[in-house]
């Protein structure tokens, strides 16, 4: 990946926040990991949880106790009822955790450091210190370590904890001199390398430091190093503080800061660069609090002792565990990987940095239906169907894209645009066209008599001359990664539709229109849906709905930013007299029915679930207005009407239960509506193509083929190439002749019996290894 | 790759050449990989018989790890 790829890659990844910390660990000056100490709890694995606390906290018995919680001010389920009652958590972990955590002796660095003050913060900075190497000495005034701990009453405090914690102290090669008190810094200075001050609330004496005061008399410091005016010499715990106003956790994590700070001292590294998240900070993740209910806190019943283990869990039970997964959440194929997209983003990235090795995200790239749903859901904007889009073109490219993915698809894209169904032809009697019907090759393969119905309607309801144009936008093309054969196809559709007198196109398919308007603006087009609305409905259309009825409307996604388009479909069911329902994920949100970026292609497992998801969403049943939609949907056995069922079909019961056809039969239609057109519409003797073998395929071996995606033709051709080659094995046993032919990259197979006139086929299969002989 | 198929009592004759078909190695390849391989075929002209479990079930799998790679 060059680095251009870094940066967009850096940029994409950044707009998911899903990776962001809760609220709680950005409010906690230390960041400890309360979400994942509530689901320690929630578990019971007091470990873990108690691990994932020491991680940030030095004295975990302590500040179990008496942490002043400010991760409290910013917990998300505050907005709902109260928030969790962190310490609580903590507490129980420490309580019941019987881990050691592992001590790691570094090796001994030359520069010395000295702490001045053995209370949390000067301690923790003594361990941080020591933990990476540098050697620490400590002085205290006092005979003891922990300085204004001491001031805070046993029962809330209970003083073993305090032995405790401190016992780690003298693991480390840390030295204390008690009883020492240090009025000024001069011999300090002289002897040691760097100098942190944490000698706890301080009335008087600041000035005899020689430090630089700020105006309420304060030592001044840097808030992000805690560095003063002496370049060695760093101050914080609550010697920086009001008086009164103690923050056991804000001393500790000025100990760490000072820590970082003397060590970048040493290497001689920036004190401020890239310190922004450091301390308390506001994070990005977003978590949706919709529909939760409020649930009061759990109150210890021994208030001293805090939370037995049962309510430790109850209370852990209502942290939200927050995090975003916005996008996951609505969409299956996010769903499906158990990640999100931040994840998927760099997996992506990977598989197209891969020299050699296994390009384990192939199928993920291609699974997306590219439809842009999250997009509009993330509040980060992130659209993962950019991405895989994107990665898809560099994949063809590269030459890595595995050709089994999109080769039917874009083979029957070819079979769309090719003689037997492409036509281009001026309204007869016409030597150009004012507007030109697009209807797409999926509407003449599903419905190809309500294309002719249409073209006849237009021709008589728009002036100026209505062309017909048949053929495949090049849709496939685009959603498959091929921008070669893309770029190909909308050439040529663009030299016959200028051979019209680049007329104004009327698309009724939404794929078809959105890519004229992506792609190809200086074509104008409008779809059929607005332009019905304006021009009206064919005559009798509205006294047709015999049983108007409710319809819930799933809009395309590839309509997803065309409102008009969306609203006209509205307007015309309420003149045909139909009532509407909303899908929960309607317009700008809709959802793709499974076909949309070829995912029904490349990964049948999940566009079954889309589907599934799709049409479980309202008992009603359904109006689409694209073919695909609409034969998706009710391959499923969802009852569907495509907007054409209720214009031209009169919205008659049964349309909505019939499955949309097989592959052989969408290819046939298409060939034969060319032919049916040529012939009525223009008047011109068609020649009918001659099968070369007549082939009789019972229904359950052409559901086989279907799920094979072996079309009719393609086992015809198999049992030609037989019959006349003489190239054809015969199974003694069963009678069957069998034989295999490889038109182009498939090799297919086919178990035939002579019969009559023709044959008959028994079974059907191919693959796409080559046999070299 | 090499030991695609079972030897099994399979009654499969080459029409053209009137001849049962019997185990023997043939070429098989796919995105430039070449694989020699066992298989039924006619000794005579070469024809080769690739029975539907072996089309469906490890020839998949080798070429969804092909195109994978």
């Amino acid at each position: 990946m060059d680095q251009m790829d870094q940066k967009l890659l850096r940029e994409r990844e950044s707009k998911c926040i899903q990776e962001n910390p809760p609220a709680c660990t950005a409010g906690c000056p230390v960041h400890v990991d309360a979400r994942g100490m509530a689901k320690a709890v929630q578990k019971e694995d007091y470990a873990t949880g108690f691990a994932l606390f020491n991680r940030m906290v030095p004295f975990p018995g302590i500040i179990s106790r008496i942490c002043n919680q400010p991760c409290r001010q910013t917990c998300k389920r505050n907005e709902i009822d109260e928030s969790i009652f962190i310490k609580g958590l903590e507490q129980i972990c420490v309580d019941n955790n019987n881990t050691a955590p592992k001590l790691l002796l570094p090796k001994a660095k030359t520069q010395k450091v000295a702490i001045v003050g053995a209370g949390l913060s000067g301690l923790t900075a003594a361990l941080e210190l020591s933990r990476k190497g540098y050697k620490v000495t400590v002085f205290e005034a006092t005979d003891r370590l922990g300085g204004s701990i001491w001031d805070i009453a046993e029962n809330k405090l209970p003083r073993q904890l305090i032995h405790n914690d401190f016992e780690i102290i003298a693991k480390f090669p840390i030295e204390i001199r008690y009883n020492t008190a240090i009025n000024a810094l001069d011999s300090l200075s002289a002897e040691y390398d760097a100098i942190y001050l944490a000698t706890g609330f301080q009335l008087t004496g600041n000035s005899d430091l020689g430090l630089e005061l700020a105006s309420d008399g304060k030592i001044k410091v840097d808030l992000i190093s805690l560095a003063t005016n002496n370049n060695k010499v760093f101050v914080g715990g609550s010697l920086r503080r009001e008086y009164g106003h103690p923050s056991p956790i804000a001393s500790i994590a000025d100990g760490k800061i000072a820590a970082i700070s003397i060590d970048r001292l040493f290497q001689n590294a920036s004190l401020t660069a890239n310190r922004e998240k450091e301390g308390l900070y506001e994070t990005a993740l977003y978590t949706n609090i919709k529909g939760i209910k409020p649930e009061p806190m759990v109150i210890a019943g021994d208030s001293d002792s805090g939370y037995s283990k049962t309510e430790a869990v109850q209370e852990a039970n209502r942290c939200l565990l927050c995090e975003c997964q916005e996008c996951v959440k609505a969409c299956e194929y996010l769903a499906h990987y158990r990640g999100y997209p931040k994840r998927y983003a760099r997996e992506v990235y990977n598989n197209l940095s891969i020299v050699m090795g296994i390009h384990h995200a192939n199928n993920m790239i291609n699974s997306c239906s590219l439809c842009g749903l999250c997009e509009q859901i993330c509040p980060g904007n992130l659209n993962m169907g950019e991405i895989c889009h994107e990665a898809r073109k560099i994949m063809v490219e590269k030459g890595k894209m595995p050709p089994s993915t999109h080769d039917f698809a874009l083979r029957d894209m070819q079979f769309s645009n090719s003689d037997a169904c492409a036509l281009t032809r001026n309204q007869p009697g016409s030597s150009s066209s004012e507007w030109v019907f697009y209807p797409g090759c999926q509407l003449a393969a599903s419905s190809p008599q309500y294309v002719q119905q249409m073209y006849s309607f237009l021709c008589e309801r728009l002036s100026g001359g209505v062309g017909l144009l048949l053929g495949c936008c090049g849709a496939p093309a685009s959603w498959a990664g091929q921008e070669a054969v893309f770029r190909e196809t909308r050439n040529n559709l663009e030299s016959n539709w200028r051979s019209l007198g680049s007329p104004k196109i009327i698309t009724a398919c939404p794929t078809c229109l959105s890519l004229f308007k992506n792609d190809s603006p200086d074509m104008p087009v409008e779809n059929l849906w607005t332009l019905l609305e304006r021009i009206g409905l064919p005559e009798g259309s509205t006294q047709l709905a015999k049983t108007p009825q409710k319809l819930a409307i799933h809009d395309s996604c590839t309509t997803r930013y065309d409102a008009e388009i969306q609203t006209s479909v509205r307007n015309l069911l309420g003149r045909l007299g139909y009532q509407i329902e909303e899908l929960p994920l309607s317009r700008e949100t809709t959802v793709c029915c499974g076909y949309g970026g070829l995912m029904l292609y490349a990964n049948q497992e999940i566009a079954h679930k889309v589907i599934d998801r799709r049409i479980n969403e309202s008992e009603l049943d359904y109006l689409a207005y694209c073919s695909m939609c609409r034969d998706n949907f009710a391959s499923q056995g969802k009852r569907t009407y495509h907007l054409l069922d209720l214009i031209l079909g009169g919205g008659e019961e049964d349309l909505a239960t019939q499955a949309g056809p097989g592959y052989s039969k969408r290819q046939e239609n298409r060939a034969k509506l060319k032919q049916t057109l040529v012939r009525e519409v223009w008047g011109e003797e068609v020649a009918q193509p001659q099968a070369e073998v007549k082939v009789t395929i019972p229904a359950d071996v052409l559901q086989l083929m279907e799920d094979r995606r072996i079309l009719v033709d393609d086992v015809t051709n198999v049992i030609a190439h037989a019959e006349s080659s003489g190239s054809k094995l015969k199974d003694a046993r069963s009678g069957h002749y069998i034989a295999y032919f490889k038109p182009a990259s498939v090799t297919y197979w086919v178990e035939y019996l002579p019969q009559a006139d023709g044959f008959v086929v028994q079974n059907a299969y191919c693959h796409r290894i080559e046999i070299e002989g | 790759m090499s030991k695609l198929i079972e030897e099994q009592p399979l009654d499969i004759v080459c029409v053209t050449c009137g001849i049962k078909l019997t185990l023997g190695k043939v070429e098989l390849s796919y995105l430039g990989s070449n694989f020699p391989v066992e298989l039924y075929r006619c000794s005579q002209c070469g024809l080769v018989y690739v029975p539907e479990e072996l089309a469906n079930g490890k020839m998949k799998k080798v070429e969804a790890a092909l195109e994978d790679k």
